[in-house]
C-alpha cells in the first residue's frame, strides 16, 4: 500500500503539467487539510483519474480568486452554504442534470432541500456543523443557553469574550438575540442591531476566527464564539468548556461540493461527487475533519469518540438550525456599514 | 589601540543586541517546545512525544508539506538571487549615474512594490496574469516574488553604495581598468555587505509571503505559507511547529556550512590577494 | 593639461554612461508586472462596484465619496465629514511610527555592534538575526501571543522575579501591536544599518575624540550623519510595510479596530466585496507614501549635488 502510494506520488511529481493521462484529470479547489490524502489516492486508484488540488483559506478569498480570473481552471470547489447561493447568483456554477449523479439518493432527506440550493441542482453536502459559543465552566456556572452571554454578559465574563471575525455569523447571532429576521430592511431593526453591537463591543476582548479554539484552551477567553467541531477539540485538549445551544436560535453551516461552470473535466467532476456520496468515503472525511456528513449510513462508520460528542447532539428542546441568509444589495450595504462602524 | 576601542564601543549596545536576540528567539523556544507536545494543543502541554515529527515525515499530509517546503525554499533562493542582481544594477545606476531627469520618479518606481498593499498587488496581479494568459504556477509565483523583493534588496545596497566614495573607481580608472573590472574587483567587494543584506532580506520576505502567493499560485502548487495558512481551518497543530523546528534546523545547518566554507574561502581569498599584491 | 581635463570627464563616472542599461531591468520588471496592475487598480477605484466583488465598467466617484463623506447608516442623510477612515489612517500611521522608532532604538545598536565585530564573526551575527525568519510569520506571531498572554510565561517570569505584583495585561493592547510590528520587521532595520555602519571609518570617531567630543556626541554628530542612508533605508523598510500590516494587529491587538491593511483586505476578501473602495483606499495610501518618498528623494539628490 505504502509502496503503491509512493509510486503514485513519484509519478505525479514526475509528470509534466501538460501531460494528460488516458483517464484524464480532476482539478479541485478546496480548503487545505480538509480532505485526507488517502481518500484522494483511493479515488485515483479506483478511476485512474489524476487529481490536483489547489487550496484557499476563506470562502470570500475563493470567490475573489474565481472572479479575478481562475474560472475554467477548476472542476469542483468546496464553498460554504451562503457562498453556494452567491455563486449560483453570480452564474459561477454548472447545473447537475437529473440522473447525472447515481448516488444522489444517498443524501440525507433534510439536506436535499436546502435554502441555498433548492433541489440540489449545483451542489452536494460535504460536511456540516453548527456555530454558537462555548463558555468556560470554571469561570461561570450559570445558565449559558442564552445569547445574552455574548451580547449582555454577566460581570464575570465581561472583557473575556472572543468573537468570530466573520460578519455573517456575528450579524445572525445578534439578530437572533434581538429576535429580528435576518437581512431585515426595517430601519428601526437595523438601528437596533447597530446599537446592540456598539454596546456589546465594550465587553469583547478580541475578534479571532483561526484562534477561536486556542483562546479557549489557553484560558485567554472565558467565552468564545465557535464552531461545534472546534469546541469539541478544545474540550479534548483539556479546556472545561461547554458548548451552548442558545434558546434564541442556532446557526448551522454546511460546506458543499459544487460543480463549477466551464469545468475542464466535467465528467470526472461528477465521478468525484458520486465518490463523495458513498457513505464509506464521506465517513473518512468526517473522521478526519470531525464535523458531520449529510449522507445516509455514515453514522455507523464513524469513530467511537465522534458518535458521542455533546457538541454534535443538541438538547431535545434546541431550536431548529438557521443558515446564514444572503442579503440583497441594499441590506448588505447597511450590514457592511454596521460592521465597519463596529471595527472603526 | 585602547583609545581606538574606547570610541568604537558603546556601553549598552551589547545589551541592546542581546535584547533583540531575546525577543527574536523567545517565541522560537515556544515553537520548538510545543513541537514535542503529545497533545494536539499549542497552548496546553500534554507530555513529551515525537508524534508530530513522525507525522511530518511519514504522515498523510507529509508529501504536501515537503513539496511546499521545497517550493518555498527554491522560490525564495531564486527570487533573492534575481532580485538582488536587478537591484544591484539599479543601485549602481541610481547612486553612480549622476543626476538625471526623473530620478525621483525612478526611485519611487523602485520602492513601489512595498508601497502597494499586498492584497491590492495580489488581486491586480492575478487579473493581469489572467488577462495576458500567463499560466499560473511556479513561474508566476517566481515573477511576483522577484517584483516585490526588489525594494528590499535595493534599499540596503543603495545605502551602502552611498557610503562608498567615488575615489576607488576613479583610481581604478586611472589604472585603465575597464568598467567590468572596476565593478568586479573594486566596487563589488566594497558593496558586498550591502548586497548580502539585500539578499538576506529578499530571501526572508519571499519565504514568508502569503497574500500574493495565495492569489497567483496555480493548481497543485503550494508554498509553506499557503499550506500553513490553509491548515488553520483545522486549528494550528503542533505538526506545523515540528515543521518549523525542522526548517530552523536546516537553516542553522546551512548557516554553519556557509560559515565554514566562508572562512575557508576567506583564507583562500586572502592568499590570492596577497599574491596579487606581491 | 588637456589630458587631465579628459581624465576628469571620464572620472565623472564609469557607470554614468551605462546608467539607463543598469536601470532598465528593474524598470521593465516593475513596470510590467507591478505598474500595469497598479494602473488597473487606479482605474478600478473610479469604477462602479459590482455587488459581491468585481467592478462594473462605469465611471463613478462613489469610492472616494465614501472615504470623505458620511451619509449616515442608510446613506440618505446630508453629508458630513467621515472620520472613520481618517481615524483608521491615523491609528495605522501612529502604530507604524512607534514600531519604526522601536526598531531604530534597538536595531541601530544591534547593527553597530555587529559591524564592530571581527569580520569573520559578522556573518554569524547577521544570520542569527535572520534565521528566526525561516519560521512563518503566522507561527511566530501565534507564539509571541502565547508568551505575552495574561497567565503566560512572560508574566510568570516577571512575577517570580518580583518585578510586578499583578500580571500585566499585554494581549489585545496597542503595545502588543507595536511589539508585533517590531518583531515582524526588525531585520529590515538591522541589515541596511549594518551595511552602512560596516563602511564607517572609525578614524573619524577618533579624530572627534581627539577634539574632546564625548562618546554620545560623536555618535550623534559624527556617526549618524555618515550612516544616515542606511538608517533612512531601514526606516522606509520598516515603516511602509507596517502601515499595511494586518497579521500582528489582528492576532496580538485583537482585531477590534481596523488598520489600513485589514480595512483594504476586508474590501477584497471580506463580506463587503467592495473592490473600487478597496482600490481607492490603496491609492490614497499609495499617493501619500509616494509623495513623502519623492520629497525625500528630491532632497537627497539636492544634497548630493550641493
Amino acid at each position: 500500500m505504502l509502496r503503491k502510494l509512493t509510486l503514485a506520488l513519484a509519478a505525479a511529481a514526475l509528470m509534466p503539467a501538460g501531460m494528460v493521462s488516458a483517464e484524464g484529470k480532476l482539478s479541485i479547489y478546496h480548503w487545505f487539510e480538509y480532505i485526507p490524502q488517502e481518500l484522494l489516492d483511493k479515488f485515483s486508484a479506483e478511476t485512474g483519474i489524476e487529481v490536483t488540488m489547489d487550496t484557499f483559506d476563506s470562502n470570500e478569498a475563493m470567490l475573489a480568486n474565481l472572479k479575478a480570473g481562475k474560472m475554467g481552471t477548476y472542476d469542483v470547489a468546496v464553498p460554504g452554504d451562503y457562498m453556494v447561493e452567491i455563486m449560483i447568483g453570480e452564474g459561477l456554477l454548472d447545473t447537475i442534470a437529473d440522473g447525472e449523479l447515481a448516488n444522489m439518493d444517498n443524501i440525507e432527506t433534510q439536506w436535499l432541500e436546502v435554502p441555498f440550493d433548492p433541489g440540489r441542482k449545483h451542489s452536494i453536502p460535504y460536511q456540516w456543523g453548527s456555530t454558537s459559543f462555548s463558555v468556560n465552566r470554571d469561570v461561570y456556572a450559570g445558565d449559558i443557553r442564552t445569547t445574552a452571554i455574548v451580547f449582555d454578559p454577566p460581570d464575570e465574563l465581561k472583557g473575556r469574550i472572543n468573537i468570530l471575525d466573520s460578519q455573517g455569523e456575528v450579524m445572525l447571532l445578534a439578530s437572533m438575540h434581538l429576535g429580528i429576521p435576518q437581512c431585515t430592511n426595517d430601519r428601526e431593526q437595523l438601528k437596533a442591531l447597530d446599537d446592540l453591537l456598539q454596546s456589546a463591543k465594550g465587553h469583547w476582548a478580541s475578534f479571532n476566527s483561526d484562534g477561536a479554539k486556542d483562546v479557549l484552551v489557553s484560558g485567554d477567553a472565558a467565552v468564545g464564539m465557535i464552531w461545534n467541531g472546534f469546541s469539541s477539540k478544545a474540550r479534548e485538549e483539556g479546556a472545561n468548556v461547554e458548548y451552548s445551544y442558545p434558546r434564541e436560535g442556532l446557526i448551522v453551516w454546511m460546506d458543499n461540493v459544487v460543480l463549477l461552470q466551464d469545468a475542464p473535466n466535467r465528467d470526472n467532476a461528477l465521478k468525484f461527487m458520486d465518490f463523495l456520496l458513498e457513505p464509506e468515503n464521506v465517513a473518512a472525511v468526517t473522521n478526519f475533519a470531525r464535523y458531520s456528513a449529510g449522507v445516509k449510513g455514515v453514522v455507523d462508520l464513524l469513530e467511537e469518540g465522534l458518535k458521542s460528542q455533546p457538541e454534535a447532539i443538541p438538547p431535545a428542546d434546541a431550536p431548529a438550525g438557521t443558515f446564514i441568509q444572503v442579503c440583497d444589495q441594499a441590506t448588505q450595504e447597511v450590514y457592511d456599514a454596521i460592521w465597519t462602524r463596529l471595527k472603526k | 589601540m585602547a583609545r581606538n576601542s574606547a570610541v568604537r564601543h558603546y556601553p549598552g549596545f551589547l545589551s541592546a543586541t542581546l535584547a533583540c536576540l531575546f525577543i527574536l528567539y523567545a517565541p522560537l523556544v515556544v515553537v520548538m517546545g510545543y513541537s514535542f507536545n503529545a497533545s494536539q494543543s499549542i497552548t496546553v502541554w500534554g507530555g513529551f512525544s515525537l508524534r508530530w515529527y513522525h507525522e511530518v515525515f511519514v504522515g498523510t499530509e507529509s508529501a504536501k508539506f515537503k513539496s511546499a517546503a521545497w517550493n518555498s525554499v527554491t522560490i525564495a533562493t531564486a527570487a533573492a538571487i534575481l532580485s538582488t542582481s536587478i537591484a544591484t544594477a539599479a543601485a549602481l545606476g541610481m547612486v553612480r549615474g549622476g543626476w538625471f531627469r526623473g530620478k525621483a520618479l525612478s526611485f519611487a518606481l523602485l520602492t513601489m512594490p512595498i508601497m502597494v498593499p499586498e492584497i491590492v498587488t495580489a488581486v491586480a496581479t492575478l487579473i493581469f496574469f489572467s488577462a495576458i494568459g500567463l499560466v499560473l504556477g511556479y513561474g508566476s509565483i517566481l515573477i511576483a516574488h522577484v517584483v516585490f523583493c526588489i525594494p528590499f534588496a535595493f534599499l540596503p545596497i543603495a545605502a551602502r553604495l552611498q557610503g562608498i566614495e567615488p575615489h576607488y573607481e576613479e583610481a581604478a580608472q586611472d589604472l585603465y581598468a575597464d568598467r567590468g573590472q572596476i565593478f568586479r574587483h573594486v566596487l563589488l567587494p566594497l558593496m558586498m555587505p550591502g548586497v548580502l543584506a539585500g539578499f538576506l532580506l529578499a530571501f526572508i520576505i519571499s519565504l514568508d509571503d502569503f497574500i500574493i502567493t495565495n492569489f497567483i499560485k496555480g493548481s497543485g502548487v503550494e508554498t509553506l505559507p499557503t499550506a500553513i495558512f490553509g491548515a488553520v481551518k483545522q486549528g494550528i497543530k503542533p505538526n506545523i511547529m515540528a515543521l518549523s523546528t525542522l526548517l530552523l534546523l536546516v537553516s542553522s545547518l546551512f548557516v554553519s556550512v556557509s560559515y565554514m566554507v566562508g572562512s575557508l574561502g576567506n583564507r583562500g581569498g586572502r592568499s590570492r590577494s596577497g599574491k596579487r599584491g606581491s | 593639461m588637456t589630458g587631465a581635463g579628459n581624465d576628469r570627464l571620464n572620472r565623472s563616472g564609469a557607470f554614468r554612461s551605462v546608467r539607463t542599461a543598469l536601470l532598465l531591468p528593474s524598470w521593465l520588471v516593475i513596470g510590467v508586472f507591478l505598474l500595469v496592475p497598479v494602473f488597473l487598480m487606479l482605474v478600478f477605484s473610479f469604477l462602479t462596484k459590482e455587488f459581491r466583488g468585481g467592478v462594473i465598467w462605469e465611471f463613478s466617484l462613489a469610492a472616494y465619496d465614501q472615504f470623505i463623506f458620511d451619509r449616515g447608516l442608510f446613506g440618505d442623510e446630508p453629508p458630513t465629514i467621515e472620520w472613520t477612515y481618517i481615524t483608521i489612517f491615523c491609528r495605522s500611521i501612529l502604530q507604524a511610527a512607534v514600531a519604526t522608532v522601536l526598531c531604530l532604538i534597538l536595531g541601530f545598536p544591534t547593527a553597530y555592534f555587529i559591524a564592530t565585530r571581527d569580520s569573520r564573526h559578522r556573518m554569524v551575527w547577521l544570520f542569527l538575526v535572520t534565521v528566526p525568519y525561516w519560521v512563518n510569520l503566522l507561527i511566530r506571531t501565534v507564539s509571541m501571543k502565547f508568551l505575552i498572554r495574561d497567565n503566560g510565561p512572560l508574566n510568570e517570569l516577571l512575577l517570580a522575579l518580583g518585578a510586578i505584583s499583578q500580571p500585566l495585561t499585554l494581549i489585545n493592547t496597542d503595545f502588543a501591536v507595536q511589539l508585533g510590528l517590531f518583531y515582524s520587521y526588525l531585520p529590515f532595520m538591522v541589515l541596511p544599518v549594518y551595511a552602512s555602519v560596516e563602511r564607517y571609518d572609525f578614524s573619524l570617531s577618533e579624530a572627534a575624540a581627539d577634539l574632546y567630543a564625548g562618546r554620545w556626541t560623536i555618535l550623534r554628530r559624527v556617526v549618524f550623519p555618515v550612516v544616515r542612508p542606511g538608517i533612512v533605508a531601514g526606516c522606509i523598510l520598516v515603516f511602509i510595510p507596517s502601515l499595511g500590516a494586518f497579521l500582528a494587529p489582528d492576532l496580538l491587538g485583537g482585531a477590534k479596530n481596523f488598520m489600513i491593511g485589514s480595512l483594504i483586505e476586508e474590501q477584497f476578501k471580506g463580506n463587503a466585496g467592495n473592490w473600487p473602495f478597496g482600490a481607492a483606499v490603496a491609492m490614497i495610501l499609495l499617493s501619500m507614501v509616494l509623495i513623502a518618498l519623492m520629497i525625500h528623494a528630491r532632497q537627497q539628490s539636492r544634497t548630493e549635488v550641493g
